[in-house]
């Protein structure tokens, strides 16, 4: 069955590799290429995933993933944060702030791929 | 008239709703939950000012002598408009150091001393003691008037039917119950501090509740009374400002200098501003708060007077008691209750603050100290002794004043007692004073000048009172001591024309400041003086509650075993265990065995004892178990040099490792983000050999481009941290810049022509030569121009490069006509890691290009800016000066 994924994220070349993976698994893809379009986004087209960047110009990706917890329409979105940080605060942080799952960058295709399979089933 | 036992009642039951309220409080503290940390509650506390000198002396001195009334609450309302700055050092000290007292004040800023402690001690219990005697009288006075037949004198009985005694007893109980049920090492009782807020809202009230009965229930208005008054020729005079006829300036100035020192220097004064003070910013609201209070509870002071003096005539009525007679006049009973009722508050307000305050004083700095020296000195445990001892010093203190009351009570008028210790606190006005803005004061100085100012005020004032109490002979009085008529107590050295109050105070005053400087200055202060003057000085500048971090002036040899011992001697082995476990946590130490026995615990231990047995105790308990080493005044100041060096150090490599730790950060997270790109798009190959090949060539070209960006950025990393820690190579070439921005331009022309972008220069023909480094500059350059080429717009690009000279140096411009930079981005592109360009826009840079620039730049003595306003694109330029002045790196 064809899930939604949203990828927001500012790196031309990571979006591209993203896109790609995620319609190799059979998904349908949006993309945002900051905090502000990702949560415009999110609460317009409602997606099953997010694949959400932490380092984002505006909003960055903690506050879109704060933003969309505190809001009760948008439960059912899970969120996968990325970060080129990946310190242990920042992955505490992500989890405190209701995200669903935490992959540091550069990261594994496959590992992205099973975990996005997993959270979707 | 009103029954005694319905007077005795309503009187027993105001006591009870007030120690309910402070039980409460004290309760709610406990809880963490105070009532007391407001600016209201503070406000109100310091009404304890106004005792029953206030509520029935005020009238009666207005009925005497008009305006007269009024210095005494001026004073307190300029000194808090205009020292309040001075209160809130007083308070940073006082809670920096836990002092707990005014005597403890004085002593410690002057090396602790005891003496001094001692000393001042005395001249407050002294001068305080006729002020207790003046509560009591006035309830004395109060009680007799309102259960009294009507034109009935008060007859004393015998002592032992005396109701004052019992009263004076009674107090004694409440105020031991109220301020000394547990030993808190801060000498804090919010209690207390609620009860008396609450009094002082009652004694304002009752008198404005009187006021108004006199106003407009007995009379018609102010207006009417001042009329009535101003018509009769004996009323008249007590309008205007003179008394007599005459306006006295010199008494009106001394009278008011010495209420603006009274408001600060009586111990209740000090133990509610300052001890009991829980919040600095309370002061500011106190500031304008405490005067209005002052206003209000004048208000009525002459309306009251005049309007008993035109009721009674000149009747034998006292003016003193014109609060209770007045209405009791007009069988307003249930008033004159209410009134009672108000000048017993403000007599027990009073008694119960100075009672605690005085004890405080009196167990920690005369009977501890002969306590330590003679008896139970060996005793292990001595931490009830202190309580016991202020209780037996609050029972004794009360007796004094009853005592007092009984043998000078009757002879002299409530005004006159209350200056009498108004002068006698005034005089530790310049050691205190002296000793917070002066490093120079010295303990000797401080000795000379109170002793001295405490003799004359004894010989000046305190004896002729006596004296014409009739317990004195007065030959002295007229013809001087020994005869000598220089030596007259109230003409000093032929000082004639001033009444004696404003005579006295000027003849101490004036011996205690100079011998307080003469002396000081005659001696360089001791290391431990000098030590503690830095403390108090400067206390704004030592950091505030960090008790680690302020200078401890101590060296020696100490064992932890004996300084635990110690406080477990005098605050109880549990409150000592407690206290030092807290010392292990804040030092970041496992346990109290692992507390290492240096300057910082002994100054910890002696700063906890000081709170339970005043500091100069302390001081001398704690010398008594460490091995010390005397200081020198110069080790005072290297400490101090140490001390702030280190803070200034450790401040330093604070920042440092919080730089280093964002860059590193910044640095992670940029050679991350390529590495993500590589490493996806070789997965994605790898996992899926059928790929088409148009899909494989594209992704290999992002890994090829993302594979240079990430050795840009590793190359631009390294020149940034070389150029920065300084070990970057600098070249120095003879350069012709108009051929090294042709070289530019030629380079860059491909990236240009791909974009479709025009350039153009504007050059003069010639120019001189420049020193500086040629690779360096050409790199300036094509970042510059490679900027523009990615910022321009794609096919109809233009960008104007502009070489110009003048005397000074060089100046080059490259204008591009891009989207231009936000305002408030324009300061943030010169920073390591700010790339400009909108998000989904933003060519690949590594976000080091323009620092690195900046650097280069700033190397040879120049400065790099940006002007561009949002839709007309961004001119970056630098200028570069000829001569380079010559700059460390």
């Amino acid at each position: 069955m064809t899930k939604h994924v949203l990828i927001a994220d500012d790196e031309p070349n990571i979006v591209i590799s993203l896109e790609f993976l995620m319609r190799r698994e059979g998904h349908r893809v949006s993309v945002a290429r900051d905090g502000d379009a990702a949560l415009q986004a999110i609460r317009r087209e409602r997606p099953d995933l997010v694949l959400l960047d932490v380092m984002m110009p505006g909003r960055s990706g903690f506050d879109v993933c704060q933003a969309v917890r505190a809001d009760e329409a948008l439960a059912g979105v899970k969120i996968l944060m990325l970060s080129a940080k990946g310190r242990d605060t920042d992955l505490a942080k992500g989890t405190a702030l209701g995200a669903d799952a935490y992959l540091t960058k550069p990261f594994s295709t496959r590992e992205l791929a099973d975990k996005v399979r997993e959270m979707l089933e | 008239m009103l029954s005694s036992p319905l007077v005795l009642a309503a009187s027993f039951a105001y006591l009870l709703l007030l120690f309910g309220v402070a039980t409460f409080a004290d309760a709610r503290a406990r809880g963490d939950r105070s009532v007391i940390g407001n600016a209201w509650v503070y406000t109100l506390s310091m009404g304890v000012y106004c005792t029953a000198w206030t509520y029935f002396g005020s009238v009666g001195r207005a009925a005497t002598s008009g305006l007269w009334f009024l210095p005494i609450y001026l004073g307190p309302t300029l000194a808090m408009l205009l020292a309040w700055p001075v209160l809130r050092k007083m308070i940073r000290i006082a809670r920096q150091y836990r002092i707990t007292s005014i005597a403890d004040f004085i002593a410690s800023r002057y090396g602790k001393s005891r003496a001094l402690a001692a000393l001042v001690t005395l001249i407050a219990l002294v001068g305080i003691l006729p002020y207790v005697a003046l509560q009591l009288k006035a309830i004395s006075s109060g009680y007799a008037l309102l259960t009294a037949a009507p034109g009935a004198a008060h007859v004393g009985g015998p002592w032992w039917r005396d109701s004052t005694l019992y009263f004076a007893l009674a107090l004694a109980g409440f105020t031991i119950a109220f301020g000394t049920r547990y030993l808190d090492t801060s000498e804090r009782h919010e209690g207390m501090v609620a009860a008396i807020a609450l009094e002082s809202v009652v004694k304002l009230l009752a008198f404005i509740a009187v006021g108004v009965f006199v106003c407009w229930g007995l009379f018609d208005s102010p207006a009417d009374i001042f009329a009535r008054a101003a018509a009769r020729a004996d009323l008249k005079p007590l309008l205007g400002l003179g008394g007599e006829s005459r306006f006295a300036g010199g008494q009106w100035f001394a009278l008011t200098l010495l209420a603006m020192l009274s408001v600060i220097f009586l111990p209740r004064q000090f133990q509610v501003m300052v001890v009991e003070n829980v919040d600095e910013r309370h002061i500011k609201r106190a500031s304008w708060a405490f005067p209005l209070y002052m206003l209000l509870i004048n208000l009525f002071v002459l309306p009251i007077a005049l309007g008993g003096l035109l009721h009674f005539g000149a009747g034998p009525a006292d003016p003193e008691t014109f609060v209770l007679s007045l209405p009791l006049a007009q069988g307003q009973a249930a008033l004159a209750l209410v009134a009672f009722i108000g000048g017993l508050s403000a007599a027990t307000g009073m008694i119960i603050v100075e009672a605690i305050a005085v004890s405080t004083m009196v167990s920690n700095d005369l009977v501890m100290p002969l306590l330590l020296r003679f008896g139970r000195r060996d005793a292990r445990d001595l931490s009830g002794t202190p309580l016991a001892v202020r209780r037996s010093v609050i029972v004794a203190l009360l007796l004094m004043g009853y005592l007092y009351f009984r043998i000078a009570g009757e002879a002299y008028a409530l005004v006159s007692i209350g200056l009498i210790s108004f002068a006698a606190v005034a005089q530790f006005a310049p050691a205190l004073l002296g000793g917070m803005f002066w490093k120079g004061g010295t303990r000797a100085g401080a000795l000379a000048g109170l002793t001295a100012g405490f003799a004359l005020w004894a010989y000046t004032l305190m004896l002729p009172s006596i004296a014409k109490s009739g317990w004195l002979a007065t030959a002295f009085m007229n013809e001087g001591l020994f005869g000598l008529t220089l030596l007259r107590p109230e003409q000093l050295f032929g000082l004639t024309g001033l009444d004696s109050l404003t005579h006295a105070l000027l003849w101490s005053l004036l011996a205690n400041a100079g011998l307080y400087v003469a002396v000081s200055l005659a001696r360089v202060p001791s290391a431990r003086e000098a030590g503690q003057a830095l403390l108090f000085v400067d206390v704004f500048r030592r950091a505030p509650g960090a008790g680690a971090a302020a200078p401890v002036f101590w060296r020696g040899r100490a064992r932890l075993a004996e300084l635990q011992a110690l406080a477990a001697r005098f605050l109880g082995a549990e409150t000592a265990q407690r206290l030092l476990a807290d010392f292990a946590r804040r030092s970041g130490v496992a346990g109290i065995e692992r507390i290492a026995a240096d300057a910082q615990l002994v100054q910890f231990v002696e700063t906890q004892l000081a709170g339970a047995i005043g500091s100069a105790s302390a001081r001398a308990v704690v010398a008594a178990v460490v091995e010390e080493e005397p200081l020198a005044p110069d080790d005072v100041l290297r400490m101090l040099d140490e001390a702030s060096q280190v803070r200034a150090l450790n401040r330093q490599l604070e920042s440092l490792d919080k730089l280093k730790d964002d860059f590193m950060s910044s640095v992670t997270h940029e050679l991350r983000t390529p590495l993500t790109s590589i490493r996806a798009f070789a997965e994605l190959m790898r996992d899926d050999p059928q790929m088409d090949s148009a899909q494989r060539q594209q992704f290999l070209a992002l890994v090829v481009a993302e594979a240079e960006r990430l050795s840009r950025l590793v190359n631009q990393v390294l020149d940034m941290a070389k150029i920065e820690s300084g070990h970057a190579d600098w070249r120095n070439d003879e350069i012709d810049l108009r051929e090294l921005v042709a070289h530019a331009l030629q380079t860059t022309a491909e990236a240009f022509r791909e974009r479709g972008a025009q350039t153009q220069l504007n050059q003069p023909p010639q120019m001189p030569l420049l020193h500086a480094d040629r690779d360096r500059l050409l790199q300036v350059l094509l970042n510059l121009l490679s900027n523009a080429a990615k910022f321009v717009p794609p096919g109809r690009g233009r960008v104007v490069v502009t070489l110009r000279s003048d005397e000074q140096g060089a100046t080059i411009e490259v204008c591009d006509n891009g989207p231009g930079v936000p305002p408030e981005q324009q300061q943030l592109v010169f920073e390591k890691f700010r790339q400009g360009g909108a998000a989904h826009a933003r060519p690949q840079g590594t976000g080091l290009g323009l620092p690195i620039s900046r650097q280069i730049v700033e190397h040879f003595g120049g400065r790099m800016w940006l002007r561009s306003a949002p839709g007309q694109g961004a001119c970056f330029g630098f200028e570069l000066p000829w001569h380079r002045k010559e700059q460390s790196q």
